[in-house]
């Protein structure tokens, strides 16, 4: 029988998409075994970033700088804006450096029923860089949910009153996770597929 | 033929039931409560929706299993084999999915292997009860056409609770984000209302060409719920919101929508017609959808306690309706002799406490 500390480990490791409590269990045997090198190591990187996390104040990004390494990276194209729910969509986008602009992160998408409300988005903080100006095209990459695509609809709607093109990504994007696992040519053909917003 | 083969597992009685080399006629025999219209059930699981009985999720699992259950059949697709199954684990009560070759797939997905329609003792009273039943009865035969109708409703569906929680609202709703909610309901409530409007126009006249014996023919009509024009639909919506708002929820679209059926010759309503005249258009109706279908959608017919309830006319007619049609058929009963006739082409199986047997 573990130790409190040892189990209180493994539940919180568990607790991490992806992992469950076996394998959870098999991470806290590995660190165990590995204690002189691997443990201080985890211990320091998870330190360094607990210290370090901070949101970028422009495009909601969480980066361990703000303004974030997308949004200070002068190589990219402030021009052009891709919107997405959630940072795990930004994520996804962006490893696979299909968009060459820069983002803006929500914070999730419009609900009656879960209670997010515009207000609960960053939707007027969007729409301030949009009227601070040097913006031409707004991407909309909402999940392909009936929320996702609300949420599109909405925005388009208060994008209107700007002189910037607005398009939307031809199917919206897998639901969550699932964006993971979509390989780099199903995303290009997302992206240059986008189309304006009717 | 559809479904080779099927398997229970903890489904409701049924703890382990197999009923291996289906046919095109299946006949499953037993007392009352012995688990046949359970069987029934399980196979209507193989389609998008919440099968024969509606019941909750948690209804289904047998008393005293794991509390998951599943249900598998062989689909039999030209010279292929395609499985096919659902299932609730038990670590997710409130989850079904299904499985289809092996590989988890949405519910939705099912619907484009298969096509399930059912008529059960209590749809008797499918034309003297509300719309909502016969609106139900209608989508399942437009989805049998046409799998990606769940895809609309599912999403109508969701549409309609995310505007009525605004309608709700003590605050006058955003009427940006109203407008955006209600294009989704107008793309899919469009989509909804042309789907129905085309199944019931060929149903119509699949209809027409039949004898009014020995099933009493109805003449069926939509009382539409909307346009199927997503721009009109969208207006229309847009219109409406004060009314809706003092009402507390949306008023108009395809939800609101109703199956319309008469009796043909006598042009009554048919909620004013007999039991017996009742029971004859439903089946009229479920033959001439049967007919509409492609020769290469497969299509399970589940006509639980049916046959015994006809005359023997009527019996003998139904059995050579479907004799010429190409549905697979389940059918229950607690007695062998109405079934005499499809008796020597039949697969049957007696069922008893949650078990079954192949007898021929
Ligand atoms: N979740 C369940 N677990 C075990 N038994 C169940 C469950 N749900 C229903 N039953 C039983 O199934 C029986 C009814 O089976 P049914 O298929 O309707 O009978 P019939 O053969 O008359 O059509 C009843 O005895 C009922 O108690
Ligand atoms: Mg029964
Ligand atoms: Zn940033």
């Amino acid at each position: 029988m573990a130790s409190q500390e040892i189990e209180a480990l493994a539940s919180a490791l568990a607790r991490l998409p992806g992992l469950g409590p076996r394998s959870a269990r098999r991470a806290v045997l590995w660190l165990v075994k590995n204690r002189e090198r691997a443990l201080p190591q985890l211990v320091e990187t998870l330190a360094a970033v607990q210290d370090t996390l901070v949101e970028c104040e422009t495009c909601f990004n969480v980066d361990t700088r703000n303004p974030c390494g997308i949004c200070a990276d002068p190589r990219r194209d402030a021009k052009s804006i891709c919107v997405v729910e959630d940072v795990s969509d930004l994520w996804a986008l962006d490893r696979a450096r299909l968009f060459q602009g820069t983002y803006h992160v929500l914070g999730g998408r419009l609900s009656a029923l879960d209670g997010v409300r515009p207000e609960d988005l960053t939707v007027g903080e969007l729409l301030q860089r949009v009227e601070a100006g040097g913006v031409d095209e707004v991407v909309l990459a909402m999940n392909a949910t009936l929320e996702g695509q609300t949420t599109a609809h909405y925005l388009a709607e208060r994008l209107e009153a700007f002189p910037v093109k607005v398009t939307q990504l031809a199917h919206g994007l897998p639901v969550g996770g699932e964006l993971d696992y979509l390989d780099e040519g199903t995303l290009a053909q997302a992206l240059r597929a986008r189309r304006p917003v009717d | 033929m559809a479904l080779a083969s099927l398997t229970l597992s903890d489904f409701r009685n049924h703890a382990h039931s197999e009923f291996a080399d289906a046919r095109r006629f299946n006949l499953l025999l037993g007392e009352n409560g012995a688990g046949k219209t359970n069987a029934l059930e399980a196979i209507s699981l193989l389609s998008p929706g919440r099968g024969m009985r509606r019941a909750a999720l948690g209804e289904m699992a047998r008393d005293g299993g794991t509390g998951g259950l599943a249900v598998g059949a062989d689909l039999r697709v030209g010279d292929d084999i395609v499985r096919l199954g659902t299932r609730i684990d038990p670590a997710r009560p409130g989850r079904r999915t299904a499985r289809i070759n092996g590989a988890d797939a949405p519910l939705a997905r099912l619907g484009e292997w298969l096509g399930v329609l059912w008529l059960t003792p209590a749809m008797d009273r499918l034309f003297t009860e509300s719309p909502g039943g016969r609106r139900r009865f209608l989508d399942r035969l437009v989805l049998a056409l046409e799998p990606g109708h769940a895809h609309h409703a599912t999403r109508y569906e969701t549409a309609l609770r995310e505007r009525n929680r605004l309608l709700a609202d003590d605050a006058l709703p955003d009427p940006v984000w109203m407008a955006g909610i209600e294009a989704q309901l107008a793309e899919h409530g469009a989509a909804m209302n042309f789907s129905r409007a085309a199944l019931v126009g060929r149903l119509s006249r699949a209809l027409a060409q039949l004898p009014e014996e020995p099933f009493a023919r109805p003449d069926i009509a939509l009382d539409q719920g909307g346009s199927d024009d997503a721009d009109a639909l969208r207006e229309a919506l847009a219109a409406h919101r004060p009314r809706d708002r003092s009402a507390g929820r949306t008023l108009i679209g395809p939800h609101r929508a109703d199956l319309l059926v008469h009796m043909a010759g006598k042009d009554r309503p048919a909620g004013d017609c007999s039991t017996g005249e009742q029971k004859a258009m439903l089946i009229a109706l479920v033959l001439a959808h049967a007919g509409l279908m492609p020769k290469d959608r497969p299509l399970v017919l589940l006509l639980d306690e049916v046959a015994a309830h006809l005359d023997p006319e009527r019996r003998a007619a139904l059995f050579d309706r479907l004799r010429d049609g190409q549905a697979q058929v389940w059918l229950t009963g607690t007695e062998r002799a109405p079934f005499a006739e499809i008796e020597a082409e039949a697969a049957r199986w007696d069922v008893s406490a949650g078990s079954v047997e192949r007898r021929s």
